[in-house]
């Protein structure tokens, strides 16, 4: 296997070429979870590219902030869930690789429509309390962006868990303080997350180098340690959104616009082919 | 004829529900049960003694209700939604949208206290609304029975069912009228009688006072054909061309708005297929109110004498 740094390369070129291709969809959070999503799919879960949507004595990835469906999408092809020609068809007629990740036209390794946010949460805990159920012992990871918290439905989520003792659930956060409409701060501030999660039950880490492969792959597998422990883990994860791509790093104008023919060279001019483009 | 359908007992069509839920768990090991805190109101204690591990408390957090059922899918899950209709559709109408009827999940969308006869508790509570938004999305299965037994049967039927299902029920105590063993089967008319001068085709409580409502014109020599369609959807529109076709005109009846529901459902049929006159009971285009069940079906024009004198009124169009 190549190593997970050019995995992650790859992944974001995958990022900015599909943005292109279609000419819409979100690279900014994408480019800033491509290490979360590399880490997760080549070293962290263990999981089987033949997919079934059971996924019985596997574990089980919940993406909640779907408008980072294309990492989503060529993680997954990248990890052999289907061919990565089709990262091609990304938001084009006909395709099954949706705006949002669904369901409906049976991409494999999607297991619940997102995009409406706030919701995904819910779904993990589902999944978790199913995987009790069956006396399954795995671990369901969910993804949410900083700014989905607004929606209150994760508050009732986050208060059943701790409830419930989900804690075979790894909850990640991806905290990059942006929002469409500008910082988080000024949209919508968030305060102290850590206080906040905590004070709801929950086991809380701070993974400060959302961006750095080894930091995310060690941080991801300390939270597995603290699976099992009668609370569910909270990963709160500092990253850049554009991360990788010098001129859409930490600008918020870039979660839902696509680079130009210009702008998506100078984009590939800092991300070398690692493993072969699509 | 509709005067030799014998009322067997009264009780809630919610207590059928409570029952089915049980018989449904007792035969599959995946039947989960979720509440709202509502699990009184929604008779689910029988099921909670027999199968402690196999409910789940969210309290009061509806839209994480129907977030975490469509992820109990995913690992085979068979869950049960409970609260009442008001909380189960309009308030949750996204997450159901999203992460369960386009997600294609198995979800059983269990809804008690539909309609005018929830009663005093007002208008907050008595959604008219709920038929038409679950009837609208993508896949999903519309079911409202019309007594004790056929919640009951309903209820264990849709476990089989493979698909999001909305399940509508209620409050009041209500004639028993269907059979105690009968088989429900999803988008299947049920005919109480045969007539050729008038269809009328009911749903819920409706069925009962659509029964009453026919003995009357059968009494006055009419003869009348009461078609229970306790499945909105997938609508059997075989069974309703048949009617139609023979009686040439129809009263639809529902305890619901007639934007949107039931009525909309017949008459788009029609309209399509073979037009005819129709008449509507139900609400029209209001929320409800304060008082008890029999007061406020007869304030909105939904009572028996209601559907007799619409009877009346589409024959006469007929020409």
């Amino acid at each position: 296997m190549p190593a997970l740094k050019d995995i992650a390369t790859q992944i974001r070129r995958d990022i900015v070429r599909m943005v292109h291709g279609c000419a819409s969809g979100h690279p900014g959070g994408s480019l800033g979870c491509t290490e979360y999503f590399t880490a997760l799919y080549f070293k962290i879960m263990q999981h089987n590219p033949q997919f079934s949507m059971e996924a019985r004595n596997e574990d089980v990835f919940i993406l909640s902030n779907g408008h980072i469906s294309p990492v989503f999408y060529s993680t997954l092809a990248r990890s052999g869930y289907f061919d990565v020609k089709e990262l091609a068809t990304f938001r084009k007629i006909d395709s099954r690789l949706q705006g949002h990740p669904a369901t409906h036209e049976h991409l494999p390794g999607i297991r619940i429509a997102s995009g409406s946010l706030g919701q995904g949460m819910s779904v993990a805990l589902g999944v978790a309390l199913s995987k009790k159920l069956n006396g399954e012992n795995n671990i369901v990871y969910s993804l949410h962006g900083d700014g989905e918290l607004d929606e209150g439905q994760n508050w009732e989520a986050i208060m059943f868990a701790a409830h419930h003792k989900v804690d075979n659930l790894i909850a990640t956060v991806d905290w990059n303080g942006q929002q469409i409409d500008g910082p988080t701060d000024k949209v919508m501030a968030l305060g102290d997350l850590g206080a906040k999660f905590a004070a709801f039950g929950w086991d809380v880490m701070h993974l400060e180098k959302g961006n750095d492969i080894d930091a995310v792959v060690a941080g991801l597998e300390a939270a597995k340690a603290r699976t099992g422990k009668g609370k569910p883990v909270v990963i709160l994860m500092k990253t850049v959104m554009g991360a990788g791509v010098d001129f859409m790093e930490g600008h918020h104008e870039w979660h839902g616009i696509a680079p130009n023919d210009e702008q998506l060279a100078k984009a590939l001019a800092q991300l070398p082919e690692t493993i072969g483009d699509y | 004829m509709l005067k030799e359908i014998q009322v067997t007992g009264q009780k809630d069509t919610r207590s059928g529900f409570g029952d089915g839920i049980v018989e449904a768990a007792r035969k599959n090991p995946n039947v989960v049960a979720l509440t709202a805190d509502l699990a009184g109101s929604m008779k689910l204690n029988q099921f909670m003694k027999e199968f402690p591990e196999r409910y789940v408390q969210v309290g009061i957090a509806e839209a994480n209700m129907m977030g975490i059922a469509a992820g109990l899918t995913i690992g085979g899950k068979i869950p049960y939604t409970t609260t009442f209709a008001n909380f189960s559709t309009g308030r949750v109408y996204d997450q159901i949208r999203q992460s369960i009827a386009y997600s294609g999940k198995n979800v059983k969308i269990c809804a008690s206290h539909a309609g005018l006869t929830l009663g005093e508790d007002g208008a907050t509570h008595q959604i008219l609304e709920d038929i038409g938004l679950m009837k609208m999305l993508p896949g999903m299965t519309v079911i409202v029975p019309c007594d004790y037994n056929q919640t009951k049967a309903a209820t264990i039927a849709v476990a089989e069912y493979v698909g999001p299902v909305y399940l509508r029920f209620g409050r009041p105590s209500w004639p028993i009228f269907t059979a105690a063993d009968q088989k429900f089967e999803i988008g299947k008319a049920q005919f109480f009688s045969e007539g050729k001068d008038v269809s009328i085709f009911a749903c819920g409580h409706m069925v009962w006072k659509a029964i009453e409502a026919g003995r009357i014109l059968e009494d006055k020599g009419l003869s009348v054909e009461v078609v229970n369609i306790h499945t909105i959807k997938p609508l059997d529109t075989e069974a309703i061309l048949r009617s139609i076709r023979k009686t040439r005109c129809a009263v639809t009846v529902e305890e619901h708005n007639i934007i949107g529901g039931l009525g909309d459902a017949i008459a788009q049929t029609a309209a399509k297929s073979f037009p005819i006159p129709i008449e509507y009971i139900g609400t029209n285009d209001t929320f409800g109110e304060s008082g008890t069940p029999t007061q406020l079906l007869k304030k909105y024009g939904l009572d028996t004498q209601n559907i007799v004198e619409a009877a009346h009124k589409v024959i006469a169009r007929k020409g």
